[in-house]
Formats: structure tokens, C-alpha cells, sequence
């Protein structure tokens, strides 16, 4: 029932050292890191110097959203001053394998402030070999399941989780399927004989 | 039997001792006339205690059973925590095949009594794998596999997915396919909003409900067919606009559309509002707090319904949405009445909405003229040769996106569907993460079943409205 | 009354006959919807295409008193055992309807999550193709299944004629 296909030895697998140095971030895909100019945003990096703000806007909008990425280590510090600056309605937790870039995982955690109707989307990343990010449900109860099924379909522990168990896949299975070197597991299409003549 | 207490103790000074004086009178009339006395028998040794005499009826008065029986008195004996042990509860487990669970949702519940104590929902009975599958889909494909998703709001998935994908792109679809998404969309909460009607009312137990709701539904799917082809699951709006243009006679069919569905909403109120025994089902039944939505990350209706003042389509409006006149309801006490209304408002709102747009439909194109994103048509390919290598980079290698994250999300009937596209070029996204709003519902519900009846549970579930195509993706 | 010793002779075929059309005009459908499908089903089920003309709109909830098990929907690598514990309880005789692309051959989800069709579980006696089908392709797979078994096609062998 498992199916864990074994990393393909290329160029694309994350060496060891890559993912030791936790300073070498990607790119940033955006515009480079502004000063937030937005009052909400600032109060929260207002602790986090090495936090890196961009700043989006939806499509054909002038409505805006920010994402800040921290090191793992400011984690629950960050989330609980969204807390306090007014985004504490929770939305999302998700997790990306960026695979050859490191570190590997990215964990995301998508806040909204009702007081200022802004959306935050605070982000950290993990590295491979210790893909271990601090259980934010002392802050927010609702990401619970969030975690567990970043655990399930990723791998991502997340020390002080009540119940990190696996949520959307049967129990006994073997992998973490949306990682990057799993397979998709397709099957050949089977044709079976049956007559047509309904 | 009056006669014989009055008679040793008529001042009723001894009235505590009243059994031993009775049996030792009785036992002299037996003695003395070697008649059976009830009360008199002898007891087995290991019989209980019981403060009813035998077959002693007290006057009605005095008698607290009888209250009980009546339903004067409560005796919530299933409450009293101290007198119940802990492994008195009983495990039940409901689905996940299972009429009232609205999909493949098992919980897990512990009563006492009928008194749910906790509730576990275990979900993962529908997982599909569509988050992996749509890495393996380019942009023009991924409406297919999104659309799947939230089974009863098809083109709000859509329509967040290729919000996301415009998002990375930074394009601008024309103003008629912004109205054209508009009207569907609407048109696909009111749909939705109708089979969340029906199933809210067979499960409470007005089964009518399921034939109405989906007599209504049928002239909204008849509406879809004629316009996208399919009546469900339509792959319609794409990255770039929507696929087809309005079929001829839409205003006309819009507005018999208008006119039945009104007129069924009516008719639902009139069943429903002041049904007494509806009434008593849904009022305080499955109560959230807005401190409780904010902290499960509830959104839509039933944050609404708790009294959170929160719509995309008003605070970060898409589509050109903020141009139509419309209000959002709200509700105060959070519990599935509350949804109730709201809802049913949030139908005659989109019909209010879906009347606009017919009224001011722009002129123009269905999509956008930017032909790295959406094909030239037909018969261009014959005279151009651009259109025709257009074409066929776009069917063969598909859409280019640029590197970048983007969300972007779409208020849905559920609440808030967002998309999360991480590109790194090429013609398939690298991650695609879906912000499902049943998920934290969901994950919601023991809190809105802790302490509740048995049979409140099947109402709340049907006011929260999984989907669990949504919930396991 | 008996013909040569192959066939059944004319009193049992009438029996024969009689006992398929009684199972085929009240078939009751085990309600096993799982995910879009299902939502088509019941409109199926619902007025304005109406199974109950057919005898079969009541979905019975416990498999034990149903004879039709429509798997409407994805079936996943959880819900499979599932899946088989509910038809394993249905009495004889009982029929599996594959309602749609995703119960037939896993549809478009070719991948780790899905049982690629439900007839890796459970044999299927009819197939309807749809993503969803709708209501008048499921009546039509329905009639179809009807019709297979009055002409005696299919038969169980556990003993029951």
C-alpha cells in the first residue's frame, strides 16, 4: 500500500551540507524587503529584526497582504505578537518541500486581523535533517489538525502537539507523501474486457 | 393503610417510625386475621431499598416521580459528574458510512447517558491526493482538480485558483469576464446555500425539505449545463477569464432563475420560521463563541452567524464584486438558528447581486487577449501564424509562470477557499496548498457538541455544512 | 413439466421470472455516497428525477436492508475496508453499481491516494461513466442492471435461485 519511491541519486538531492546553514535563504521572489510601512505589520516585526517583510497585492486589486519570514528560533515568539497586534484570527497552516533549495520545509501560518482586515502570512523554514518547528496550539487551538497534517503528508514534527498523529492518511502508512521524492504513485491504466452491447 | 398510622399515631409524632410501627400492626392484623397485608412480606435479603413502598401510591402531591413523569420536575441525573464514573461512558462511533454525517466523516463519541462528554472527528476517508496531483497538472488543467475539491461550489474553487494563478502572473481579465465569474459564482452559493437547506432540514426531520431544496437546485444546475456543459465539477473559469461565453436568452434565463428560486426561499420561510418544533431544534443548539471561531479559523457563515463582521468579498473584494450593491448578514447568538437565517439572507443577497450584474453586464471578451495565457480562437490559427505557435506552445507545453508565492483567497458558502501557488517557472506549479474552510469547521465540531444531546449532534453537523471533499482534499 | 435435464423446465423459468422481477422492481440502494457523485445521486433521488418510480428512493442507511450498493464517489485507501465491511454485510442478493469515473477506474486521480477502481474490492455488476453522471445516466445504468437481471445475466450462486 506504501509507496515510497527512494530519492534519485542526481544533483537534486539535498546534501548535508546545504542544510546546516540555516542563513542561506532563497531568493526572495518579490520586490526586495521594504520597511513595512503598514502599522500592523510593523508592531509585530517590531521585536524580530531578522524578520523579512515583502509586501503582495491580489490580483487585479490594490488590496495588499504581507509575508514575513522568520528563523525557526523566532517562531513562537512572532506568532504571539501577531497575537498582540491584532491578527488572531487564524486561517491557515501550511508546508512547502522546496526540496533542493534548503533549508527543505517551509512552514507557513496564514493570520488575519479582523481590527486592521489585514492578512499576515508569517513563514519559517526547516532544514532535512531536523524538520522540527515549534506546536503553536497554546496560541491558536485551531492548528491542531493544520499540523497534523503537515506531519502526515510531510514529515514536519511538531514538538508539544497534544495528538501528532496522522490525520488523512490510514495509520499504517509508510512515507510522507507530498514530498518531493515520493512518487505520485500512478498505475497503468487497465483495460478490462467487458461487452458493449447494452 | 391511613387507618392503621392514624390510629397508633394520630399527632404523627412518630412518623419516622412509621414502617416499623405499620408492619408490627400489620402483622397483628395478620395474626389476627390471617389475611395477607402487603408490605408484610418478607424480604430477600439482597432486594434494594426502595422509597416506594410496594405498590404504594402516595397521593399526587407528594409524589416526586409522578413530577418527573410529567415533566414538571427535571431530574438531570446524567449531569451530576461525581455520581457517574468515568468509565460509565459509552463509545459510540457514527460513519463514516453514515446518512447524517454529510460525507465520509467518523466521529468518534463518548456519552454518558445521552449526553455527548467528547467528541473525536476522524477524517482522511476521502483523501485524494489532489494537492500532489496538481504538481503533476499544468495551470489550464489545474481547474479540473480543484474544482473537485469543494464538491457543491465548484467555480469558487476555480475561481480561487485562478485568482492565485493571475496573482503570479500579473495579468488583468477583462471587466465581462470579472461580471461573468461574478454571476456564477453567486449563482453556485445559491445552489449550494439550497442543498445546505435540504440536508439541514431532513436531518432535523422535515424530510420534504430534501425534495424542495433540490427542486430550486435543479434550475440553478439546468442554468450551469447550458452555460459551462457540465452541471457539476464545470472546469469553467479559467486562468485568463472563463472558457466560454453566456449562451444566447441568458438574461431571460437568469430571471426565471430569480423568480423560482425567490419563490421557493419563500416557501422554505414559510415552512420553517416559525416551526415550533424547528424552532426548539436549532435555538442554543451548537453555539460558537467569536473567540472560539477566531481561534479555529471558522469563516463564513457561521463565523457570521457568531457575530464576526467578516466577507472577502467585502474587505478584499475580487472580480470587481465591490461595484454591486449588497449587504452581509449576521447573527448574534452563533448557535444553528442563527445559521439558519443567515443563510437563507445570504441566498436572497446573491439573487440581489446576480440581479445586478444581469442589469449591468459589460460588453467584451470573455478572456483575456494575452495569448501566452488562453488560446487564440479557431480560426485565427488558419490565418496567423503566431496564433498558431500560440497555440501550440500553449497546448503542449501549457501556461508559463513566472517564479513567486501567491495566495489568494475567494469568499466561498463555506467560508474562506484560498489558494497557496509556489512556482518556480514552468508550466506546473511546484506546490499548490488549498486553505479549505471545512477543515477547521471540522476540527471545530467537538466544541460545539461537548455537553450537547445525542440528537443535537445531527442538527449541528448539517449547520456547519462540511464538505468533505474540501476536509480531505 | 421438466424439460431435457439441462434446462429448468417452464414452472421453474416463470418462478425464475417472477422472483427477478419482484428483486429488480423494489431494489433498495445502500446509501454509500462519498463525494460528488453522491450529490448527484441524490438528486436522483429527488423530484425532478424521480428514483422512487422505480421503487428505489428509500436509501436504506444500514447495509443489511439494502440490495444495491451505488458506490457514488471516490473511494480512498482509508474508506476501502470500509467499503468492503459494508458489502460484505448486505445479504444476497446483492448488486455494486460503480457510479461515476472515480469508482470505475479511480478517474482522474491516478495516484498513491485512490483505489483505482472499486472493482479491485468488490465486484461490480454495472458501471456508470460520468464525472459526475448525471441523474439520467445513473437511471439509465440503473434500468440497465434491472434489465440484466431479468434476463437472468447475472446470477449469485450461493444457493438462491
Amino acid at each position: 500500500m506504501a509507496r515510497f519511491v527512494a530519492p534519485r541519486a542526481s544533483s537534486d538531492m539535498p546534501d548535508k551540507e546545504d542544510t546546516v546553514d540555516n542563513a542561506a535563504r532563497p531568493e526572495m521572489e518579490e520586490s526586495a524587503s521594504t520597511p513595512p510601512a503598514n502599522a500592523a505589520i510593523a508592531s509585530v516585526v517590531r521585536e524580530f529584526p531578522d524578520a523579512v517583510v515583502t509586501e503582495h497585492s491580489y490580483a487585479s486589486s490594490d488590496v495588499t497582504y504581507h509575508r514575513v519570514e522568520v528563523l525557526v528560533d523566532s517562531w513562537v515568539g512572532i506568532v504571539q505578537a501577531a497575537r498582540a497586534a491584532g491578527f488572531d484570527f487564524f486561517i491557515d497552516l501550511y508546508a512547502v518541500d522546496h526540496y533542493s533549495q534548503a533549508p527543505r520545509f517551509e512552514v507557513g501560518l496564514n493570520l488575519v486581523s479582523l481590527g486592521a482586515k489585514e492578512r499576515v502570512i508569517l513563514t519559517t523554514r526547516v532544514p532535512y535533517d531536523d524538520p522540527s518547528v515549534p506546536t503553536i496550539t497554546s496560541e491558536f487551538a485551531g492548528a491542531n489538525f493544520y499540523e497534523r497534517e503537515a506531519y502526515d503528508l510531510f514529515g514536519i514534527v511538531f514538538p508539544g502537539h497534544p495528538d501528532l498523529t496522522r490525520i488523512l492518511l490510514p495509520d499504517d502508512w509508510d512515507g510522507y507523501p507530498l514530498r518531493k521524492d515520493y512518487d505520485i504513485g500512478a498505475v497503468p491504466v487497465q483495460f478490462k474486457a467487458g461487452s458493449a452491447d447494452l | 393503610m391511613s387507618d392503621a398510622t392514624n390510629v397508633t399515631d394520630p399527632a404523627g409524632e412518630e412518623a419516622a417510625a412509621e414502617p416499623v410501627q405499620a408492619a408490627s400492626v400489620a402483622d397483628e392484623r395478620r395474626a389476627a386475621h390471617d389475611i395477607w397485608v402487603s408490605g408484610t412480606e418478607e424480604r430477600y435479603p439482597f432486594a434494594a431499598e426502595t422509597d416506594e413502598g410496594a405498590q404504594e401510591m402516595l397521593p399526587e402531591a407528594e409524589d416526586p416521580a409522578a413530577d418527573i413523569q410529567s415533566g414538571i420536575a427535571v431530574d438531570d441525573d446524567f449531569l451530576r459528574e461525581s455520581d457517574v464514573l468515568a468509565d460509565e461512558r459509552q463509545i459510540i462511533n457514527m460513519g463514516p458510512q453514515h446518512p447524517s454525517t454529510h460525507g465520509v466523516l467518523r466521529l468518534h463519541l463518548e456519552l454518558e447517558g445521552e449526553t455527548i462528554r467528547r467528541a473525536k472527528p476522524i477524517i482522511g476517508y476521502l483523501h485524494t491526493g489532489m494537492e500532489k496531483t496538481a504538481e503533476a497538472l499544468n495551470y489550464a488543467q489545474g481547474s479540473t482538480n480543484v474544482t473537485r475539491m469543494d464538491y457543491l461550489s465548484p467555480f469558487h474553487n476555480e475561481l480561487a485558483f485562478s485568482l492565485t494563478v493571475e496573482q503570479l502572473l500579473g495579468i488583468d481579465v477583462p471587466e465581462r469576464a470579472s461580471a461573468i465569474r461574478v454571476l456564477m459564482t453567486e449563482l453556485n452559493r445559491v445552489a449550494s446555500h439550497l442543498v445546505w437547506v435540504a440536508t439541514q432540514g431532513m436531518d432535523i426531520g422535515a424530510l420534504s425539505m430534501m425534495i424542495y431544496g433540490w427542486r430550486e437546485r435543479e434550475v440553478c444546475l439546468d442554468f450551469f449545463e447550458k452555460t459551462t456543459g457540465l452541471r457539476m465539477n464545470h472546469n469553467y473559469i479559467r486562468p485568463g477569464g472563463v472558457a466560454a461565453d453566456l449562451p444566447h436568452g441568458w438574461e431571460d434565463d437568469v430571471a426565471n432563475l430569480i423568480d423560482a428560486v425567490s419563490g421557493g426561499l419563500d416557501e422554505y420561510e414559510e415552512l420553517l420560521n416559525e416551526n415550533p418544533i424547528f424552532l426548539d431544534r436549532t435555538m442554543g443548539v451548537g453555539v460558537m463563541t467569536p473567540d472560539e471561531c477566531k481561534q479555529y479559523g471558522i469563516t463564513g457563515p457561521m463565523a457570521r452567524a457568531s457575530g464576526i463582521d467578516w466577507d472577502l468579498r467585502k474587505t478584499a473584494p475580487y472580480c470587481g464584486i465591490d461595484q454591486y450593491d449588497f449587504d452581509v448578514p449576521t447573527g448574534v447568538h452563533g448557535d444553528v438558528h442563527d445559521r439558519y437565517t443567515v443563510r437563507m439572507e445570504e441566498m436572497r443577497q446573491s439573487l440581489r447581486i446576480v440581479e445586478q450584474v444581469v442589469a449591468g453586464m459589460p460588453s467584451g471578451d470573455y478572456r483575456t487577449e494575452d495569448r501566452k495565457v488562453t488560446p487564440p480562437p479557431r480560426a485565427r490559427i488558419d490565418e496567423s501564424m503566431e496564433a498558431l505557435i500560440h497555440h501550440f506552445k500553449l497546448f503542449t507545453e501549457g501556461i508559463q509562470v513566472p517564479e513567486g508565492t501567491a495566495y489568494q483567497a475567494v469568499e466561498g458558502p463555506r467560508g474562506e477557499i484560498g489558494c497557496l501557488l509556489v512556482s518556480k517557472g514552468g508550466a506546473r506549479p511546484w506546490r499548490m496548498h488549498w486553505r479549505a474552510p471545512s477543515f477547521a469547521a471540522v476540527q471545530a465540531l467537538p466544541v460545539m457538541m461537548t455537553d450537547s444531546l445525542l440528537a443535537d449532534v445531527v442538527a449541528t453537523i448539517a449547520s456547519v455544512d462540511p464538505v468533505l471533499g474540501d476536509v480531505d482534499r | 413439466m421438466a424439460g431435457p435435464a439441462s434446462e429448468p423446465g417452464f414452472l421453474l423459468t416463470t418462478v425464475e421470472k417472477g422472483v427477478n422481477w419482484a428483486r429488480t422492481r423494489s431494489m433498495w440502494p445502500a446509501s454509500f455516497g462519498l463525494a460528488c457523485c453522491a450529490i448527484e445521486m441524490m438528486g436522483t433521488g429527488a423530484a425532478h428525477n424521480d428514483l422512487a418510480r422505480f421503487g428505489m428512493e428509500v436509501f436504506r442507511a444500514s447495509p443489511r436492508q439494502a440490495d444495491l450498493m451505488i458506490v457514488a464517489g471516490r473511494v480512498s485507501q482509508k474508506m476501502a475496508p470500509v467499503l468492503r465491511q459494508v458489502y460484505d454485510q448486505m445479504a444476497e442478493p446483492k448488486w455494486v453499481l460503480a457510479m461515476g469515473a472515480c469508482a470505475s477506474s479511480g478517474g482522474m486521480f491516478n495516484n498513491y491516494a485512490l483505489v483505482q477502481g472499486v472493482d479491485q474490492i468488490v465486484p461490480v455488476d454495472m458501471y456508470v461513466p460520468g464525472c459526475p453522471p448525471g441523474p439520467q445516466s445513473l437511471i439509465h445504468g440503473i434500468l440497465s442492471l434491472q434489465q440484466m437481471i431479468m434476463d437472468g445475466e447475472i446470477r449469485r450462486s450461493t444457493g438462491v435461485v
